[in-house]
Order: structure tokens, then sequence, then C-alpha cells
């Protein structure tokens, strides 16, 4: 199953290879990481998508939390969470085809954030679900480049059962 | 007054305690040694290798339950240390490593003798640090051996460029360290205590199954009070022996791969496991799916990534092994109507007992060539239990375990986690620095002991008495017990064909030699080697192809022994 972690980390050097020598060192495996500084000093976030068993992802924690540089890990899996990736596609967009990518760029609430004779890229924000919609909608036009950020998430204030 | 970063260091060992350091100098690390003189509360000890220091320090540690220390250059002085960095970290061992790098502008440009050892040691460091400003060294060095000692402990190495030690500062050790990522839990919970009393109160078949955390915790009063009063038998792993008085009878000896046939048969059928300080490993449990079958498993470990790593677990205690036995007793001391224990567990000790008869430690004794079992046992009669021990790895480490009686913690110090060959002398060395006026006996093999052997120059020139026992059958023996049970005796390079001799390799280091081919001259030559003022190896010639037994061989259930 996919797991959602929000590691808290103290943000000095070598605290990235820490985490990532973690998992190649002991088999576990990384989807997608995002880190960036936080607003308070010296802190930095990390999201970190995952997969496994609940065994697994439970070493997964404890041996995150084990790492000196380490300061909270939550497990947004099971809590109710915001989560969203930001993903820059270029696409072929010929004169004849360039409407029809425009439609769905709407539809999906994408921005057109450049653009040339014969290509647009389109900046889309959604959970993973709308990321592969769009996706498997713009491939038969030829995606040409293609990068995302991985998954940031938060958990929800409000928790409802 | 402003004091350079080598001198900063220097004074924070100091503040830590430190009396011992084990290094190799280069380099790098050359103000330091300039300095050094002027900090004569500082004994250092020059190593011949660099893993002759690591391991020395972790010898150290593991003898005193105080933080080791080796200081070595960049590069390849760094590198060395690496496998005994690992051994420490396997075992949960303190130390502290310091390292010399080059200097901060040329790192990253592959400069002479560099090397990313913080990068390398990563993964077999429980943390590192790379010093980049020598206003950050005091609180680093002092963080370091917070680290090593507390929680579940572990080597943290520090890496010095080579004008981080020439710069200067003012000199001012922190006080107090407070970390907001680092907090190990040590206090148990009550209410898993609680479970834990109500499971004893409930079990007829019961086992105590303990390990190294025991030691590094000092828990051994405590894990004695509960087994002789609750009148519950314990087994330990290899790493936990000394815990538990050797000579008790509740005493079942060590378990898993060479355990004993009544210490495995126990786990095959107890009840109630309770595991402390001990962490499932595989040479412990065997064919994990048939490991304690029937039982209910207590585990108290202060590392929370223990738990639940291998087997599954009915009561998780994370806290400090001392301080969760302690818990149970306090717990017990207040629980009323309790069994009477004795009566309570009189069958399962009985047949414990049976077991224990039926199939004890066992070798056919031979005049010659002399059983390597029949070696160990006189060492024990010898020492009764008064010596430190320490052992290469492979069946010398076999034997030693489950042939000596071990009754006081500290007193067994062995590669278990890692199985370093080449550990035990130098080892040996690290303890006898720290105990002067203990025997310290490494009881090796003719291949281990090949490994740091240039650590004589240490022993001889520092005169540390370390006695050294090889038990030289002439094959890497554990390897070769393997091709002849399971790799139809092709004996691919095991057979040592060329070793040399020990007796002149003894004195040429100006040490003293002896050997002996014939049992009944074991005991005289150990007594007279033991009576030598300074290190001396006892070249024993053992049986070529003495197996060690019980076996469980790879992947098999822990009740499935090949019995002698």
């Amino acid at each position: 199953m996919r797991h959602v972690l929000s590691v808290l980390v103290e943000n000095e050097p070598g605290v990235l290879s820490r985490v990532v020598g973690l998992f190649s060192g002991r088999g576990f495996n990384i989807e997608t990481l995002n880190v960036a500084p936080t607003l308070e000093d010296g802190l930095s976030l990390m999201t970190i998508t995952t997969s496994g068993e609940e065994q697994i992802i439970e070493q997964i924690t404890k041996q995150l939390r084990k790492l000196v540089t380490v300061v909270k890990v939550v497990d947004l899996t099971h809590l109710q969470s915001v989560e969203r990736e930001m993903v820059l596609i270029k696409v072929n967009a010929e004169d004849e085809r360039r409407a029809e990518v425009l439609r769905i760029a709407d539809i999906f609430r994408c921005k057109v954030v450049d653009v040339s004779g014969n290509d647009l890229t389109l900046e889309i924000t959604g959970d993973q679900g709308k990321i592969r919609a769009i996706v498997s909608l713009l491939q038969r036009f030829g995606i040409k480049e293609f990068a995302r950020t991985g998954t940031v998430a938060m958990r929800r204030s409000m928790q409802v059962d | 007054m402003e004091r350079t970063g080598a001198q900063v260091l220097l004074e924070c060992l100091l503040q830590e305690g430190v009396e011992s350091i084990f290094g190799f100098p280069g380099g790098a690390v050359i103000d330091i040694y300039h300095h050094l003189p002027e900090y004569p509360a500082l004994r250092h000890f020059l190593v011949r290798h660099e893993q002759g220091a690591i391991h020395a320090a972790d010898g150290y540690a593991r003898a005193t339950g105080r933080v080791g220390v080796c200081l070595v250059t960049s590069g390849p002085g760094a590198t060395n240390t690496v496998t005994g960095i690992a051994t420490a970290y396997m075992d949960s061992i303190p130390v502290v490593i310091i390292t010399g790098q080059v200097p901060t502008p040329l790192i990253g440009n592959d400069a002479f003798q560099e090397v990313d050892i913080v990068g390398i040691s990563r993964p077999c460091v429980k943390h590192n640090y790379l010093v980049k400003d020598v206003k950050d060294l005091a609180w680093i060095i002092k963080q370091a051996f917070y680290l090593a000692r507390t929680g579940r402990p572990g080597p943290v190495l520090v890496d010095l460029p080579k004008d981080v030690l020439q710069a200067k500062t003012v000199f001012e050790y922190p006080e107090s360290i407070s970390m907001r990522s680092y907090n190990p839990n040590l206090a148990p919970n009550r209410r898993q205590v609680r479970k834990v009393t109500e499971l004893l109160r409930r079990s007829r078949r019961p086992l105590v199954y303990s390990g190294g955390g025991v030691i590094s915790s000092d828990a051994s009063e405590e894990l004695t009070w509960l087994c002789q009063t609750l009148r519950i038998p314990v087994t330990s792993t290899l790493m936990g022996l000394g815990a538990f008085p050797g000579d008790d009878p509740l005493w079942l000896g060590m378990l898993g791969m060479h355990g004993t046939y009544a210490a495995n048969m126990a786990v095959g059928h107890t009840d109630l496991l309770l595991a402390v300080g001990a962490r499932f490993d595989d040479r412990v449990t065997g064919k994990i799916s048939s490991f304690a079958p029937s039982a209910q498993v207590v585990h108290i470990d202060v590392d929370p990534t223990s738990i639940r790593k291998n087997v599954n677990v009915d009561v998780p205690i994370v806290a400090d092994c001392r301080l969760a036995l302690r818990g149970i007793r306090e717990e017990l001391e207040i629980c009323p109507d309790l069994p009477d224990w004795s009566e309570a567990h009189q069958p399962w000790l009985e047949q414990v007992g049976e077991w224990q008869r039926d199939h004890p430690l066992r070798y056919t004794f031979s005049e010659e060539p002399i059983k390597p079992q029949f070696v160990v046992e006189k060492i024990y009669e010898l020492t009764k239990g008064e010596a430190i021990i320490t052992t290469e790895v492979g069946q010398n480490q076999m034997w030693a375990a489950q042939f000596s009686k071990f009754h006081r913690p500290r007193t067994f110090l062995t590669s278990g986690g890692l199985g370093t060959m080449g550990y035990g002398f130098p080892a040996a060395i690290g303890a006898q620095v720290a105990f002067p006026d203990k025997l310290v006996i490494d009881i090796a093999g003719d291949g281990s002991i090949q490994m740091n052997i240039q650590e004589m120059a240490t022993a001889v020139s520092y005169n540390i008495p370390v006695k050294i026992v090889i038990l030289n059958n002439g094959y890497l023996g554990m390897v070769r017990q393997w091709q002849e049970l399971f790799y139809a005796k092709n004996y691919c390079a095991t057979c040592m064909h060329l070793n040399p001799d020990f007796v002149k390799l003894a004195e040429a280091y100006g040490a003293a030699g002896f050997r002996v081919t014939k049992a009944a001259d074991v005991e005289r030559v150990l007594k007279e080697a033991f009576a030598v003022p300074g290190p001396a190896i006892v070249d024993v010639v053992v049986e070529p192809e003495e197996n060690v037994y019980p076996m469980v061989p790879a992947g098999a259930a822990l009740t499935d022994m090949l019995l002698v």
C-alpha cells in the first residue's frame, strides 16, 4: 500500500543522504521525494511517498525517527490530509490541434506557462489521480518533456470521522 | 585565552573523562599529535594499523562500559577504521572516532589523502559530523560522546579538517545538551509492565532470552534477580553471555545456530518468551516461522526499530533494560497473591533439566591431537571466570562461548553482529589497557589471528600482557565445517597451507611463544604463559577437522539440530 510520510528534519548538510541512504541501505522503496526549507529556521520538510506492507512501513517510520537529524515523522496515510503535486508538461500543439490541447488544459484548470509555434507548456496541480488523468489525455498529442515535483501533503486541521 | 582546534579537541576529551586513546598519526592530524604531550592525562597508544585502533577502542568500551576513543588521519587512516566502526555499530558499542580531513578549501578536490569518510561511514555509525568551523568543535564533541553512550549506544565519527584544527577560538565546554531530534525513551510504560507481570503469573513455561542490551544497560543484577526469584530458566545470545551467572542451574547456555540443545528446545516449547535487550538475529532464530511457536513474546529494547523487525511481539516495551526490569520487579513486589514460583515452574524446570542431561555440550577427548574444546575448558578451569576473554570469529568463537562459563558482564568480548575476524586481539589490548591487573585472553584461530597480528608490536611496546591462545587447526575452520556439511567437502580456499611458526612470530615481536601438541601439556603451558609478565602466544595444535556442535543448519528450525 502507498504511504505518504511527512518528515521534519534538521536542515544541515548530509541530511538528505542520511534519509535516502536509509531507504536504499535497508531495501525500502521511495516513489517520490520532495524537500524544501520550512518557515522555521534550520528545519526542512520532506514529503516521501513509499509503499510496502504495514510491517515495512512501521520499520521505515521507526528507522527514520532513529536518525539523529530527523525531528518528526508523520504517516499521513491514515489521517485526512491534503495531497498535491505540481507538474510541468511540454506537449505538442501544432496549429490544428492547439485548440484541443487548450480545451483539455482548461478543463483541468492548467496554466499555460510557455508557448512556442509547436508546443505548449502546461502547469498543473493536483493529486495523483488528476495527474494520471491529464497525462493519459495528453499522451496522444505527444508529451515532449515532463517534470514533476513529487507529492507534498499536509494533515487537515479538522479530522472528521 | 585562544586555543587551536587541536587543543580544543584535547580539552574536550579531558572534559569527557577520556584516559586512553588508540590511534595512528598522519598528515591531517599532526596538529592533534603536536599538542598531545601537553595533556599527560590522555594516554595515547600507537597501534600498527588503524583497524587495531578502532577494535582496541571497542574492546576498551565493552570491558568498561565507557566510551572508547580512536584517533586516525584522513584518507586511508579513516577507511582502515570502517570495519571496526561497523563492528561497533552492529554490537551497539559506544566509540568516538576522530578522523583527520584535508583542509576545508580542498574538500571535494580529490586532494592527497582525501576521502569522504562521513559519506562512507554513514550507514554504519549512529551519527557523524564534519566540523567546518572551529567554533562548533566543542559542542560537536560533547554531542558525539552523548550520542555514543546514551539510548542504544553506538559509534559516532567526527571528521576534522586540518584548517579547523589549526584555527583558533576560545574554549568553552557546553554544560548541557539539548537536542530536539534525539530523546531516547528510557522509562518503561507502566501499563505494558503490568501486562508482563500478568503474563508471568499465568505462564507455566517461561524462558528469558537475554542479549547484549542487558550488558550495555548494566541490567545484569536486575535480570539475575528476576530469573532466580521467579525460577525462570535463562538463555542468551552470544552478546549477552556474562549477564547471568554461567554456573547457576537456571542457566541453559547460548541459544541459536550453535546454541545448546536445552536452550533451543526450551525456545521451541516455552509459553512465554521474555526477550531482554536482544534483537532476534537470524543466527539466533533459525527459521523464523518456527521460532518460539507456542510462546507469547515480550520484547524489551531501548531501540523501537528492534521491535517487530523480525518477529511479532505480544508485549513490546521500549525502554532501557535495567529500568524495565526494575519496573517489573516493583510491580511484582506490590502484586498480591503471587504464585509459588518454584512449584508453578517445577515441571518445566524438570523438562529443561532433562534436555540438559540428555544432550549436554560434549566432545570426544583425545590426547593427541588435542581437542579445541578441551583447551577452552582448561582456560576456564585455570581462570575460574575471572579473566576477560575475547575471541576472534569462527569456530574459536563458538567453542569459547560454549565451553567457557561467564559469571559477570563485560568479561566476554566478541564481534557478534558483524563477525569480524581480527577483532579479538586488538580488543583484548583495549580491555587490558582498561584493566591492567586482569588476565586478558584472546581465544583465537590460526586464520583470524593473522588478520591483526601486527598489533603484537603495540602489545610489546607498551607491555600490554595480553595472552593469545591459538586453536590452530590449519583451517578456516568454520567455513571448512560448512563445506564439509553442506558443500560436499569441497575445501576450496580454507586450508591455511602455510601458517607462520607462531612461536617464532611471537619471539620476533619480543613476546613469549609456546607450543602445545599433547593434551597432558595444556594445563602446564597455559599456566606458564599466563604467568609471563608480558604478552604471549600459545600455539595449540588441535584436531584439524573438529566441528562445532550442536548446529542448526541455516534456515532450519531451532529444534532441528545436528548433534555430535
